[in-house]
């Protein structure tokens, strides 16, 4: 069921923290559940989702908005496909919001906010922007430019005034919250933690973010994501063609 | 009395083909009319100015740019809603690229508003937001595979980023709501860019019967290039 308490775990399960800044991409199997933590305030997770059996097919933020009559992404809404199936639904979030219409940051961006930072003076904690390091893990398996698709950012809120203005809410996101996704597809996942585009931090300061992963099985029938409306059944239909034994 | 009701009747006539304004149709070096339901494609180089006409009103024109010259760089519908910190375009919005670049600007707007949220229909969307019946209609993105396939640019389903529907009212409310809302577009509305760099422009002239976007009613659009000057 949608929570805004997280699931518990087995036992069996599988954890890593990611660093301040840090970017990482990874396989998430059909009925596996993934939970992004905060574990900081004011963090922000950008990704990006393709289907790991067939690139071309990926998340696509127009699919995914219209057929949820929804402008974000909360538990219960589901990431929809270019091709009419669910990569994966959110199926608990202790927020309530995650932005996916404002983009990454790039290189000019944080050097224009942050100023020049390299290797060679600042070592790892040089700084890192959301289109470089999208590109970094894209490139891991054959993706590149071509690929940069519109993203999610979790755990950040950007709301939109009656003139079509896009707001940033600084104080979204706190220490401890977190955002649980079920893959309903065999889905490469990419992620940055670098910070949102819109905050308006003076100073560069990505957060650090826990990844943990169980497995859960996929949707039932009465699963709160399949029933939200009626084109998320639909769309639970069309994906589990995929996968009929 | 009689000329001047004339002149009005012209004038309107005028407005109604999109071909008003400082800019002489006569002069133009690509004047098209694409049909609804259609696709187009076409080069519009640095400093050239592209109209596309609402001929009969409220006609959605799902568009998307690449860079001529290197199509890994192409329009993007988040880092454009970004860089100019809102979601409706119009004149002044300068339309991004996927590596932030301006690739065109909107420079004249008389419909007021335009959509980059709302991307094209597809058959798989059509049977997700509508029924699994209507997988079977004509889409959008069927038009832009169809266009890519037959053109040389090697592009594919992966070149599909979410587009611009100009002419597309798509409204988002402070609460986060979103839906396909009745065209605030009428017959002989346009918008008019003008290339920042050497772009490749694909249309699709929507063909949805499902949804308000085309009034139930697809109809044709003019396509106007002007050199640059």
């Amino acid at each position: 069921m949608t929570s805004s308490a997280p699931h518990s775990p087995p036992s069996e399960q599988w954890a890593e923290t990611l660093h301040p800044g840090e970017h990482w991409s990874g396989v998430l199997r059909r009925g596996v559940s993934l939970r992004l933590t905060a574990l900081e305030p004011r963090a922000n997770v950008a990704a990006m989702m393709y289907n790991y059996e067939s690139l071309p097919e990926r998340y696509n933020l127009a699919d995914t908005l219209k057929a949820q009559h929804t402008a974000f992404l909360t538990a219960g809404c589901v990431c929809y496909s270019d091709m009419g199936r669910i990569l994966c639904s959110i199926t608990a979030d202790s927020c309530g919001w995650h932005d996916t219409i404002c983009g990454l940051s790039d290189a000019a961006m944080v050097a224009a906010k942050f100023g020049a930072s390299r290797f060679q003076e600042q070592r790892n904690d040089f700084f890192k922007n959301g289109r470089d390091s999208m590109l970094n893990e894209l490139g891991k398996y054959g993706l590149g430019k071509r690929d940069l698709i519109a993203n999610i950012n979790f755990f950040s809120r950007v709301t939109v005034d009656d003139n079509g203005a896009l707001h940033f809410e600084q104080q979204h996101c706190r220490a401890g919250d977190f955002v649980e996704l079920r893959f309903e597809m065999n889905t490469l996942l990419v992620l940055s933690t670098c910070p949102h585009p819109l905050d308006p931090d003076t100073q560069y300061r990505p957060r650090s973010v826990g990844l943990r992963a169980w497995r859960t099985g996929p949707a039932s029938q009465q699963d709160p994501c399949r029933l939200r409306c009626e084109e998320n059944a639909r769309g639970f239909h069309n994906t589990e063609l995929m996968f009929l034994a | 009395m009689n000329s001047q009701s004339s002149k009005t009747k012209a004038a309107r006539s005028a407005d109604a083909a999109g071909v008003s304004g400082t800019l002489d149709r006569r002069a133009a070096i690509r004047d098209e009319i694409v049909a609804a339901g259609e696709p187009w494609m076409g080069i519009v180089t640095a400093g050239q100015i592209l109209r596309i006409v609402d001929l009969e009103g409220n006609q959605a024109v799902d568009t998307l740019f690449y860079n001529a010259n290197d199509t890994d760089e192409r329009y993007s519908a988040v880092d454009t809603i970004r860089g100019q910190g809102n979601i409706y375009l119009t004149t002044g919005s300068a339309l991004r690229s996927n590596l932030g670049a301006t690739m065109l600007t909107i420079i004249d707007d008389t419909c007021g508003r335009h959509d980059t949220l709302g991307g094209a229909c597809s058959a798989e969307s059509n049977t997700v937001r509508y029924a699994l019946e209507k997988r079977h209609m004509h889409s959008c993105r069927d038009n832009f595979l169809l266009a890519l396939a037959h053109s040389d640019y090697g592009l594919t389903k992966r070149d599909l980023p979410s587009n611009i529907n100009f002419f597309m009212n798509v409204p988002v409310t402070p609460e986060g709501g979103l839906q396909f809302a009745d065209g605030i577009s009428a017959a002989g509305r346009y918008v008019q860019l003008r290339a920042q760099m050497d772009v490749l422009v694909l249309i699709s002239n929507c063909p949805q019967l499902n949804n308000p976007c085309n009034a139930y009613n697809p109809t044709p659009i003019r396509i106007l290039i002007w050199a640059a000057g």
